[in-house]
């Protein structure tokens, strides 16, 4: 048995067989085109047939995923593309040609930034399939699942994740990517065990055998038989805890709402019909990030319309339009920036667009009538007192009477005392708040370390937001990654957090890690994590203290 | 060979939506098309190059056609460049 180790990233183990998804291989020698006719009109067959490949794909999906590979197809019939290759047959032979234009491109709008660079994966994959098609090689990408497979890559491209049959991807594992990649983060919605950073994955051979450990990091080739009796078993005790029910308490009854992250109306459906007492998070970038013009208050209220109705009267926690940085969006880029993490995102873009966030206000409210629905709205990335003070006027004159802001800066962390005295509550969030104390860029998968949220300093601001929170008296909630890692939950309860919001399927696992602690075993927990010196440290002083119960199934 | 000069109206330049527009409208013409920023000259059908070019707010294009509506189209093409696409509807 070997065994590889990278960091887990969404829990649950599985058996399957190991479906590679390789790197490319180089591009064989050729020599400068002889027939320079011959070889444009060859390699534009190549595309034809990837764009034609790509729309029946997008033909069969629908939504977000649809308009993804539809926007790869009409790349691939672009004759300026065309046009590239023409010129560089001059000097190269078709594969070199097409790969050249290609790199071309990718490169100009690398340097172009925000909507542009999103672009560039597309193009790469419909550079990369042409090859393989001019040069009779298999096609890149997600091959076709036959049977439950553990998907091995790289990193993985949002197109390659839209197409995995969910039903055949027992698992996931990428060399690259972070605690917090589009990769570990889709894995986790989907309760699909993850692992990244896995340095040898990829040497793996096609078709093995292989268990993934999500929970633990490990990815063992040739499981035995006690490998899998050890996690049947945690399988079937996490089974029995998944019956309980019930809204979050600890054993002596302190109350903590355990909340769902959504990100659409598919998401909402699914944690409606779920046992959670709201939504702590409501992603709304869904609507606007494909889009090209901005959604106007009707077709945005529309949708919310059908967010907020699964929920009956549980409070739906709204984050305003969280763009830029990661997120671009088509219609209200304000320009490349050196550092977009730290430049004009969240709060920062409505300012200078009002009428987007005033729209969005309106369309919630429209929304919130209609239903009866009790809306929550926070902002992002909010900095001071006075922003805090901003937006929370804004959405009271809208018509929505409950405005808070999230933390994940931690200036406002800082003086949270302050902030809280001019908005109504505060929600965490914990990846952004470490990404900025701990000054490592979330989309560094090398700086995983520095971003762990049991970082002491990390959990020492949220202790700062929290105790800001009593003073004035007001909720003050997590709703990042780390509300759904169970012994996380306990410390963050210790530290006086008042809701925990999680990808649903987590729920189960920390409502029971709550029942089995007192509320003052939870803040002796959180006082033993900020007495460490390092994350590992923490969690290891949290894990040696908490409930064995629990931390047998860890 | 026909060519009009045309400044950029769209406060985000010719980007995203407004570029995908303008070479849907330019392949449309039935006739080649050349936008240009400087020295360099593209096809005014290829979302990727118009993209690529990098005109913003402000900035001036020259367009070329060749062909018997050449004047026509040209004047769709520079009124069209010369509107505020990201304007609200």
């Amino acid at each position: 048995m070997t065994t590889l180790h990278g960091l887990g990233v969404s829990g649950g183990s599985a058996v399957g067989v190991v479906a590679l998804v390789a790197l490319p291989a180089p591009l064989p020698d050729e020599d400068p085109s002889t027939d320079p006719a011959g070889d444009l009109s060859r390699v534009g067959d190549a595309l034809d047939a990837v764009a034609t490949r790509l729309e029946a794909t997008a033909a069969t999906l629908t939504g977000d995923a649809a308009d993804m590979i539809a926007a790869a197809g009409a790349i691939a019939r672009d004759p300026g593309l065309l046009d590239a290759v023409k010129e560089n047959l001059a000097t190269l032979g078709p594969a070199h040609a097409l790969h050249a234009a290609v790199e071309g491109y990718a490169l100009q709008f690398e340097e172009l930034g925000g909507y542009f660079a999103e672009r560039v994966t597309d193009l790469l994959d419909v550079g990369a399939r042409a090859e393989a098609l001019l040069l009779g090689r298999p096609m890149p990408g997600v091959p076709e699942l036959t049977e439950p497979s553990v998907v091995i890559a790289h990193d993985l491209a949002p197109a390659d994740t839209a197409v995995m049959d969910p039903a055949m991807v027992v698992g996931i594992v990428t060399e690259a990517g972070g605690r917090t990649s589009h990769t570990a983060i889709l894995a986790s919605q989907r309760g699909i065990p993850a692992i990244v950073q896995a340095k040898g994955a990829l040497d793996i051979a096609s078709g093995l055998r292989v268990g993934i450990d999500g929970d633990s990091g490990e990815l063992e080739i040739h499981p035995d038989e006690a490998w899998l009796d050890v996690r049947a078993e945690k399988k079937r005790a996490r089974e029995r805890i998944s019956q309980r029910t019930g809204a979050g308490k600890t054993s002596d009854s302190h109350p903590l709402m355990l909340l769902a992250n959504i990100g659409n109306v598919a998401d909402a459906e699914l944690a409606g019909a779920a046992d959670v007492e709201g939504v702590g998070l409501f992603r709304t970038e869904f609507l606007h990030l494909s889009a090209t013009t901005a959604p106007t208050v009707e077709e945005q209220a529309a949708e919310y319309v059908r967010v907020l109705a699964p929920f009956g009267n549980r409070p739906v926690t709204v984050r305003t339009l969280d763009a830029g940085a990661d997120k671009p969006l088509a219609f209200a880029d304000l320009g490349p920036e050196p550092n977009p993490a730290l430049g004009r995102r969240g709060l920062r873009l409505m300012q200078e667009r009002e009428d987007l966030l005033d729209d969005q206000l309106a369309a919630l409210a429209l929304a919130a009538t209609e239903t009866g629905a009790v809306v929550k709205v926070m902002a992002p990335m909010v900095s001071t007192r006075q922003e805090a003070a901003w937006f929370t006027e804004r959405a009271h004159a809208a018509g929505l009477p409950i405005a808070g802001v999230m933390i994940e800066v931690p200036a406002a962390a800082l003086r949270a005392h302050q902030v809280l005295q001019v908005t109504d509550f505060a929600s965490l969030g914990t990846n952004d708040l470490a990404q900025y104390t701990m000054a490592a860029d979330r989309m560094v998968g090398e700086l995983s370390e520095l971003l762990d949220p049991w970082q002491p300093a990390v959990l020492d601001v949220v202790a700062a937001a929290c105790d800001g929170g009593q003073a004035n008296g007001k909720a003050v909630g997590v709703c990042g990654e780390s509300a759904g890692d169970p012994l996380m939950a306990l410390v963050l309860t210790g530290l006086g957090v008042t809701s925990l919001s999680m990808a649903p399927q987590r729920v189960p696992m920390v409502r029971w890690a709550l029942s089995q602690h007192t509320a003052a075993d939870c803040v002796s927990l959180a006082e033993a994590a900020r007495a460490a010196d390092s994350a590992v440290g923490a969690r290891e002083a949290v894990r040696s203290a908490a409930s064995k119960e629990l931390t047998d199934l860890l | 060979m026909a060519s009009r000069t045309a400044t950029i109206a769209s406060a985000i330049g010719l980007h995203a939506r407004p570029a995908t527009l303008f070479t849907k409208r330019a392949a449309a013409a039935g006739i080649p098309v050349t936008v240009a920023k400087g020295d360099t000259s593209v096809n005014a059908a290829s979302v990727l190059a118009v993209m690529a070019l990098g005109a913003k707010f402000g900035e001036e294009v020259v367009l070329t056609a060749e062909g018997p509506t050449a004047d026509e189209v040209l004047d769709d093409l520079v009124a069209f460049l010369e509107t505020d696409h990201d304007a609200k509807a």
